[in-house]
């Protein structure tokens, strides 16, 4: 992996990051990023670069981001104080709360977002992927809210496994579109969501989940998801005493732990840890850990990190939380690892659904299975160092994964 | 003659005949395995010019068709390496020039370089890479063109007409007209304006303009025929296979 990067490039482009040169005109993190995508397609992304250039960062739209944010999201989120986690891991613990944003989830801020932006660029209509749903829940929400119909491409296979999400789109007013092709999962949802996006560039805006796909949308998502960790430094340094010496977060595509890790990459006494899904164990197919033991190519129109074989097909993961289960990442993690500001470490199936409960006996909070993997995370780090103060990001609730969490009675698994 | 001109020359030979450039499409070891070679003679012997897909896990670009023959022909087995195998040890049989059309991350598991050098000794003689636009192809482009093959460029009905001279002239082959805003496959018919688009994109190619997607019939070759130099016949053709029936006869029907 090192090998894409020259020596003393790690330096440059850390530095680059910090002050937001990245990504470059090409969309690159270093190496990774850029754009990728059918000829089709390459005038409505121009088209929206352009707008996101235009809109962005401008006032006005700052304005009414901010203000939704605030009036209908309900930021800012807690920062709050874990006493009994606390007292049993033998750390300072703080936690992020994005499962009380509106939906339940990060996924929120990004949605409310683009669809401002949708707005703006005269969309007709909005499409949107989503693997666990919280990101088409988070969707339907915000499109309701702007005025713009909304349609949700999920994988067969995740429709089952958060059904009570389903229900709250249509609820929400989205149509859903059930994807049978490839595993059924969010990559087949992305894919689909793409070839409908092909079909009518002009009328149609994609509002894309998570950090991934190509140029502008990691770097637009990055933007809209940064409130979380500039919220989480000014708590932590108001609230905890100081920032925190370990960060983090879980990463399916990346947007939660982009959002919480971009305000401090400055801050390099803080350790980052970006935790992926270790799922049923460390061979191709049992995991969704990309980072953690993918090679670089090019996925739904991005260079980064890809579980992959040998012949450079991607890869079914696994992963008992369907928001991780995606054999991509965003490129700008892919960069964090290459440069390492990142740590990316994993966390299985079984440690993950140890922490939920945890979480709810010690905490009374039922975090999101997604959102699990990184308690598993902080507490094995915790136990190596004691007394830290720890920040992990609660990226959503786990009310929606109670059609899996049945599966696994609390009698049976103490 | 480098590898790209040989397929130029091939579909000016055909023109030059008095009819349409035929280019038929099929995905590699799609519906079996075992009869790869067997249905690239017959289909080359027919077609001018043989675009063989290398199936890829997250065709983005393609439709319900062509993405069920990818899926089925990995489950086979069927690889990029194999294709180049299978290519480099049947070199006679086939007598089309052939270009493979492939999605990035194929290219990039093998690498540029070592890639160029066995599909030149396989006998291709270009690459159409669906999800590779211009702005991202100089590595790719250049390894080719350092062994004589090239990128097959695509441009598109909202394709700006700056941009679609830089494709014109970037393009190696031939220049691909894709007909309708949209993945492949599809039945909607081809646009009205198809006559006037075709025209302006042979207007600016030094090379032959091909038009694919949504091409199926007999009519859609002879009408795409009055305005560019030939027809990329695809989803129909794997369908014929799929069905289990003769993909040559197919073709020539498209010649009547
Ligand atoms: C609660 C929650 N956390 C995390 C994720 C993972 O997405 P990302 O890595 O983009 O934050 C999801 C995805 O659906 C989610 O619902």
């Amino acid at each position: 992996m090192k090998s894409l990067l020259e020596s003393g490039d790690a330096e440059k482009l850390l530095a680059a990051s910090i002050n937001g040169e990245l990504p470059d005109e090409r969309g690159r993190f270093g190496p990774f990023g850029g754009r990728y995508i059918p000829e089709t397609l390459v005038p409505a992304f121009e088209r929206l670069e352009q707008g996101v250039r235009k809109f962005l960062h401008d006032d006005d739209f700052q304005k009414e981001f901010r203000a939704e944010l605030h009036n209908w999201v309900g930021r800012p989120t807690a920062l709050t104080p874990a006493p009994t986690l606390s007292a049993r891991w033998g750390c300072d613990v703080w936690l992020k709360r994005e499962d009380l944003a509106h939906t339940g989830a990060h996924k929120i801020n990004n949605a409310i977002g683009q669809a401002l932006l949708a707005k703006r660029l005269g969309a007709k209509r909005v499409i949107a992927e989503t693997g666990a749903g919280q990101h088409g829940v988070a969707s339907a929400a915000a499109c309701a809210r702007v005025g713009l119909p909304c349609t949700v491409y999920m994988g067969a296979l995740d429709m089952q496994r958060q059904a009570p999400n389903v229900d709250r789109m249509h609820r929400l007013g989205a149509e859903v579109v059930a994807v049978e092709s490839g595993d059924a999962t969010l990559r087949a949802a992305i894919d689909e969501a793409m070839r409908c996006w092909v079909s009518d560039p002009d009328g149609i805006y994609y509002l894309l989940g998570s950090a991934v796909g190509p140029h502008p949308y990691p770097w637009l998502v990055r933007e809209l998801q940064n409130v979380i960790g500039e919220e989480a430094r000014e708590q932590m340094l108001r609230l905890a005493g100081g920032l925190p010496d370990a960060a983090f977060a879980c990463v399916g595509g990346g947007s939660n732990a982009i959002g919480l890790f971009y305000p401090l990459l400055a801050d390099t006494q803080t350790e980052l840890f970006g935790v992926e899904p270790g799922g049923r164990g460390p061979g191709l197919g049992d995991n969704a850990a990309t980072l953690a033991t993918g090679r670089p190519g090019v996925l739904q129109g991005s260079y980064t990190m890809i579980l992959q074989d040998d012949d450079g097909q991607v890869q079914e993961t696994h992963s008992i939380s369907a928001g991780l289960d995606y054999s991509g990442v965003g490129p700008e993690h892919a960069l964090l690892q290459a440069i390492g500001r990142v740590n990316y470490i994993m966390a299985s199936d079984e440690e993950a659904l140890d922490a939920l409960g945890e979480l709810c006996e010690a905490e009374g909070i039922l975090t999101a299975l997604e959102t699990a993997h990184a308690y598993a995370a902080a507490k094995k780090w915790a136990a190596n160092n004691p007394g830290k103060r720890i920040l992990i990001g609660n990226s959503g609730r786990g009310d929606k994964d109670m059609p899996t969490l049945i599966q696994y009675p609390v009698s049976a698994r103490k | 003659m480098s590898a790209h001109e040989s397929v130029s020359s091939a579909l000016r030979a055909a023109n030059d005949a008095g009819r349409p450039a035929l280019i038929p499409f099929i995905t590699a070891g799609y519906p079996k395995l075992e009869d790869f070679m067997d249905v690239l003679a017959a289909v080359s012997d027919v077609g001018d010019v043989v675009e063989i897909g290398v199936p890829f896990s997250d065709p983005m670009a393609d439709g319900m068709t062509i993405q069920r023959s990818s899926h089925e022909a990995i489950k086979n087995g069927v690889s990029l390496r194999w294709i180049l195998e299978q290519l480099s040890a049947n070199r006679d049989r086939i007598k089309a020039p052939v270009v493979l059309m492939s999605y990035m991350n194929p290219l990039l598991a093998i690498g540029y370089d070592e890639l160029a050098k066995r599909a030149l000794a396989a006998g291709v003689c270009g690459f159409i890479v669906p999800d590779l636009p211009f702005e991202e192809s100089h590595d790719l482009r250049a390894a080719l063109e350092s062994q004589g093959l090239g990128v097959v460029q695509l441009v598109t009905p909202a394709t700006p007409a700056e941009r679609l001279q830089l494709l014109a002239d970037a393009s190696r082959g031939f220049l691909y007209a894709v007909t309708i805003t949209g993945i492949t496959g599809g039945d909607g018919g081809l646009p009205d304006d198809l006559a006037a688009y075709l025209d302006r994109v042979s207007k600016v190619s030094p090379l032959p303009v091909c038009a694919g997607f949504g091409i199926r019939a007999a009519g859609d070759v002879a009408n795409v025929g009055q305005h560019a130099a030939g027809a990329i016949v695809g989803s129909a053709l794997v369908e014929v296979l799929e069905r289990g029936e003769d993909p040559a006869a197919f073709l020539r029907s498209l010649r009547d």
